[in-house]
């Protein structure tokens, strides 16, 4: 296997007495999706914002690219080229679509401390952000402000807008969440495409979708990860079939 | 272009010649009180224009700028007092009644000043941020009031109004057009910053902080520097507000003062290029009409200020130009 591009090594966080990241390893490498399963209150959300950098771990190292994250910020691992996706949509509400990914393309093209050159006639900002909203089929509500945008259409803008950072990974938190069986076809296609541009680390709960992507599944339970390989492995493993897929004995 | 941004451009522009024309007609018929009330409209809007930057763009409600407005009015004030006694200032620097100096010294001052109070309260957001910033204007307020050597509590007088190179300053009509040639100068940086790449990861900041982080911008750093510029802007105005009062005393940098500033902004419109100056015109205009009735004006104010927190968000702008659109 090819060196992994996100590592992580016996990571720990408890929040009281409750161990929600109980000594996780995990791997991305190269050209894969690595799905992370589990049901409600395994730790998946925790696990995720250790890696972005919004949590810090009590024990365990998180390398990315070879480099050690600990005590880098959310935004020091995203210029690092971790893009994120948010579980429910975090946008800025009162840009357009555009505009949001506008954002992106700039922090991608260094400082932000440019006070005059007006954005909204900078081709070098608008061109890139625009092909990137014809990537996710959403270049006809390009202006459209984001809090005006339908549920499916902010979750394709979050795509467009990890998909501008040119990321080395992508950490996609439950992209599917509350979209309809026709956008959750065409999106599992469209991240399907999307492993060749970076590896993708990838929370779901759509079943359907993370056996039709996943090359590595692993399955996290309070905490820990009983079990990780390939989906036919994950699909017929006893214990996940207990814990996870709520199947009695 | 959007109907609605034409339509914004128009009040602005409209908004712009009213206060030009009023005092050009109010000199011309010899009336110079109206002179000087325009004068205070437009600092007061100057002021405001810099809090907006930060307030505004950047959703910091910062509830200590009557320090950086009084910080720049000192400035003026020492500088002034310093050169009508020919007393050097520090390090034998000689003093300077240029009010382009004196500008200089006055930004300067502020943005120093704004460097370490917004590194420690843009730890906090919030409420927090909200007391942390008072209770630094708060120190700087005791500090005037204790210290005697420029006047202290009751104040610093200018005796000569400061000069500006080609200009009678003396004259009310051309400081007023010298104040106003300001405070379009602030508007004019203003559009500039809250259209470039930085007005975008400020505005974004305040939108959504966490997004801004996920794309590779720090929040920290871009709120920071918009606190500085924000600070620096706010101080010029103090500097010019000083030589049109002739006087500096403490009360410009209490906490009424910094209230005021942000009453002008919820009451134009935040985040606004032009609230900040038809707020400043709304409440110059109460002061006037309202204070000529009774000495409870502020009173109205209020009620005022209820209705437009209540019912019209975008403050005058927003219920005469709609809403903003953001490409």
């Amino acid at each position: 296997m090819a060196d992994p591009v996100l590592e992580i090594r016996e990571l720990r966080k408890s929040f009281g007495a409750l161990k929600a990241t109980d000594g996780v390893n995990l791997d991305l490498v190269p050209g894969e999706i690595h799905a992370l399963i589990g049901p409600n209150g395994a730790g998946k959300s925790t696990l995720i914002h250790l890696i972005s950098g919004s949590l810090a771990p009590d024990h365990g190292t998180i390398r990315f690219l070879g480099k050690d994250m600990n005590g880098l910020n959310m935004a020091a691992r995203a210029r690092l080229g971790l893009a994120r996706s948010f579980q429910t949509s975090s946008l800025a509400q009162e840009f357009s679509a555009l505009r949001n990914v506008m954002l992106a393309i700039q922090a991608r093209q260094g400082s932000s401390l440019r006070f005059f050159r007006p954005v909204m006639r900078d081709r070098s900002l608008i061109e890139p952000s625009m092909e990137m909203l014809e990537k996710v089929d959403l270049a006809d509500r390009a202006h459209v402000p984001a809090a005006e945008l339908s549920h499916g259409e902010r979750r394709q803008l979050e795509i467009a807008i990890a998909l501008a950072l040119g990321p080395k990974a992508f950490l996609l938190d439950e992209p599917m969440a509350g979209m309809g069986p026709e956008g959750t076809r065409s999106l599992t296609e469209f991240l399907d495409g999307l492993r060749k541009e970076a590896p993708i680390l990838l929370v779901e709960h759509d079943m359907d979708a993370v056996f039709a992507l996943a090359d590595r599944i692993s399955v996290l339970v309070y905490g820990r990860v009983i079990a990780s390989g390939k989906v036919d492995e994950i699909r017929n493993h006893p214990e996940v079939r207990r814990a996870y897929l709520g199947e009695s004995q | 272009m959007r109907p609605a941004l034409s339509r914004e451009a128009t009040v602005n522009a409209v908004l712009a010649l009213l206060l030009l024309a009023i005092p050009l007609a109010a000199s011309a018929a010899g009336q110079t009180f109206y002179v000087t009330l325009a004068t205070r409209i437009a600092l007061l809007a100057l002021a405001a224009v810099g809090l907006n930057i930060a307030l505004g763009l950047g959703g910091l409600v910062s509830f200590g700028h009557a320090a950086f407005f009084g910080l720049g009015g000192y400035a003026a004030g020492i500088m002034a007092t310093h050169a009508f006694n020919s007393e050097p200032l520090l390090f034998g620097l000689e003093a300077s009644t240029s009010m382009p100096v004196i500008w200089l010294v006055a930004a300067l001052a502020c943005g120093v000043a704004a460097l370490p109070i917004g590194a420690v309260s843009l730890r906090t957001t919030g409420v927090y941020f909200i007391m942390i910033t008072l209770a630094f204007a708060q120190m700087i307020y005791y500090f005037a009031i204790s210290w005697p050597a420029y006047g202290g509590e009751d104040g610093l007088p200018i005796y000569v109004r400061n000069s500006f190179p080609g200009i009678n300053t003396a004259t009310p009509l051309s400081y007023f057009l010298l104040c106003y040639g300001m405070l379009i100068l602030g508007l004019v940086l203003f559009r500039f910053l809250r259209d470039s790449r930085f007005g975008a990861a400020l505005q974004a900041a305040r939108q959504n902080a966490t997004r801004l982080s996920a794309v590779g911008i720090a929040p920290f750093q871009i709120r920071l520097v918009a606190f500085v510029i924000s600070a620096m802007i706010t101080g010029v105005a103090g500097a010019l507000l000083a030589d049109l009062n002739r006087f500096v005393s403490p009360s410009m940098l209490s906490w009424h003062m910094s209230g005021e500033l942000i009453v002008l902004i919820i009451l134009g419109g935040k985040g606004r290029l032009f609230g900040p100056v038809a707020g400043a015109m709304l409440y110059v205009l109460f002061e006037y009409a309202l204070g000529s009735y009774t000495e409870r004006w502020q009173l109205f104010l209020g009620l005022i200020l209820l209705g437009v927190v209540l019912f019209a968000r975008g403050g005058l702008l927003g219920l005469i130009a709609g809403r903003e659109r953001h490409g």
